[in-house]
């Protein structure tokens, strides 16, 4: 087997792709080939006869690799998920990073590891980044749902800005709940009112 | 929540009914179990979280625990099947294209009969036929493979069959990259409301009682938590059996249209659920009843037979010893866990736990606990029938 191993990533979208790459790069001197369109997936794989192929769990288009478990000619190489001959806890660690990756039948376990582990650590990272751009979404959403309820006290009492989250905060602290919550029922409210 | 933690994969299909009736309608808590429904994204990925121990119960492929039992497949693990959670449910579409040339050629579709629509079809594809699956390892692709390999479309020579994720299938299909599919609701309906396909047959046209989905969990599973398993049995049996009660079907289509599961709109998901289908973009009313059953005939026994049927049909396709896979398969439907679920429940099930698969013409009153158990007819189109105790070489 040549020292050099061919890798295939199935990602759509290019910039992550790239930081993929760029992620197992570093781990070592590989023949990396991305495929970003879902059509045809399986013919496409099955083409570059990869030693491993890595891909997002959440994808559905990963159904499609599942064909190639199968091997269906004679000089065809069946791709095996890892799991078969390696190690459970890797398959378990890359799958809750959220990659998958189906390696061809044979390859040493001590040249799949560094590749699997350097796709872990870049996946862990998309799932960091992905729960901090939902937090700021959320915490965006909640100000303005705040911003809101403000503005309706602001008119129904006549008071000015900092009055109207002062009354916001005194009604959650009494109430034992988040000024979001209050201020969401205040607008729900107003809303049904109106 | 109330009750024993539990966690329960599913993909957004109309037969995942049964798992979410279980948790929203109350019956999981009646057996103190709390249930965690897990969306999956893919039917391999679903496989994996339910192998490595990520959830305890999955909506699944019937196939699937099969295939693993015979090695087929990406990973290896022990399956087991402890109910079977729907039978039927899928449905053949082909293209606009494709279906303009059956009706140049005088075909009327039924959304009957598989030998009129199987001939129509096959007359009027130039070239290979490309068909698009959810799975290599799927009762639509046993179906396809079944109904087309008997009506003289051999795979792989003129047959090409590929996968493609069910909610992906009507973009293939306008992309022009599969001709036809064979595919679970609402995926079918979804690719007519679209405009780019017309429904030929329900798969219940090729087997009238096929097991679609099973709930499958850990063969390991099964024997450190019995009671569990026991538990989970009922709260899906009951589960069916509401979901078999007038009225219940249109009410279960509110729930399944909910974001957090189909999150599909509940007119379409209720054409599935009470059989009363468009089949083209140009409407075309059709109506099948038991579409797809979760209840009647018995519908939720794993028969050791069907398993037995899906490992002989695995086995001829990948080359495998058939009689060594019948037996594999048996094992995997655990007819023995499920009878002694329920044993007192006031639940009749049948005496035997093999059939003849395709022998039942008409509603068959069978032996049971209490001798009035009806059994569904269950033929195959070409009305061969399958002995699972036959098989000897």
């Amino acid at each position: 087997m040549a020292d050099t191993l061919s890798i295939v990533v199935v990602e759509k979208d290019r910039d992550r792709a790239l930081l993929i790459v760029d992620s197992l790069r570093a781990s070592g001197d590989h023949e990396i080939f991305v495929i970003s369109e879902e059509a045809g997936l399986a013919r496409r794989i099955s083409e570059r006869n990869p030693d491993i192929v890595l891909v997002d769990i959440t994808s559905p288009s990963r159904d499609m690799l599942e064909e190639l478990t199968i091997a269906s000619g004679p000089t065809e190489r069946p791709v095996a998920m890892f799991v078969d001959r390696s190690d459970q806890r890797l398959t378990k660690a890359a799958i809750e990073a959220g990659v998958s990756a189906y390696v061809v039948d044979g390859l040493q376990p001590d040249r799949i590891k560094p590749i699997i582990d350097a796709a872990i650590a870049r996946f862990h990272m998309f799932q960091q980044m992905r729960a901090e751009l939902e937090q700021t979404k959320r915490a965006l959403q909640e100000r303005k749902v705040i911003d809101r309820a403000k503005g309706i006290l602001m008119k129904a009492q006549g008071i000015d800005e900092d009055a109207a989250y002062a009354l916001l905060r005194k009604t959650a602290m009494a109430q034992g709940r988040k000024i979001f919550d209050v201020a969401e029922a205040l607008v729900t409210t107003a809303g049904l009112l109106s | 929540m109330n009750g024993l933690p539990l966690k329960a994969g599913f993909i957004p299909l109309v037969d995942a009914a049964p798992l979410i009736a279980a948790q929203e309608i109350g019956f999981a808590e009646e057996e103190g179990l709390a249930l965690e429904l897990v969306r999956a994204p893919s039917w391999s990925t679903l496989r994996d979280m339910l192998v490595l121990g990520q959830i305890e119960a999955a909506h699944m492929l019937s196939p699937v625990p099969v295939a693993a039992a015979l090695g087929l497949g990406g990973i290896s693990a022990r399956l087991d099947a402890i109910s079977v959670m729907s039978v039927n449910g899928n449905v053949v579409g082909v293209s606009q294209s494709l279906a303009q040339r059956m009706r140049d050629r005088g075909y009327r579709f039924d959304f009957a009969d598989a030998h009129a629509a199987g001939r129509a079809l096959i007359a009027a594809v130039d070239g290979r036929l490309r068909i698009g699956v959810p799975f290599p390892f799927s009762m639509h692709a046993e179906l396809l493979y079944y109904w087309l390999g008997t009506l003289g479309l051999p795979a792989p020579q003129s047959l090409d069959v590929r996968t493609v994720p069910p909610q992906l299938m009507a973009e293939a299909m306008a992309a022009g990259e599969v001709d036809a599919f064979c595919v679970g609701e609402p995926w079918g309906s979804i690719a007519v409301e679209n405009g780019v396909g017309t429904l030929l047959l329900p798969g219940a046209s090729i087997w009238n009682f096929a097991p679609e989905k099973v709930l499958a969990v850990r063969h390991d599973w099964t024997r450190d938590r019995p009671d569990l398993t026991h538990r989970l049995i009922r709260a899906l049996w009951r589960a069916g059996r509401w979901l078999n009660q007038p009225g219940n079907r249109e009410l279960i289509a509110d729930v399944l249209a909910r974001q957090e599961y189909l999150n599909v709109s509940s007119e379409i998901l209720e054409r599935a659920l009470t059989g009363r289908f468009l089949i083209a973009p140009q409407g075309h009313p059709r109506q099948r009843d038991g579409f797809v059953v979760f209840h009647k005939g018995a519908a939720g026994f794993p028969w050791r037979s069907q398993a037995a049927w899906i490992g002989e049909r695995l086995a001829e396709r990948t080359g495998l010893d058939r009689s060594a896979a019948i037996t594999a398969a048996k094992t995997v439907f655990r007819t023995d866990l499920y009878r002694d679920a329920l044993a007192g429940q006031l639940v009749d099930l049948p005496g035997a736990s093999e059939k003849l698969e395709g022998a039942i013409q008409e509603p068959t009153e069978v032996a049971s606990a209490s001798g009035t158990l009806i059994l569904r007819p269950d033929a195959f189109f070409d009305g061969r029938v399958f002995d699972p105790s036959a098989l000897r070489r």
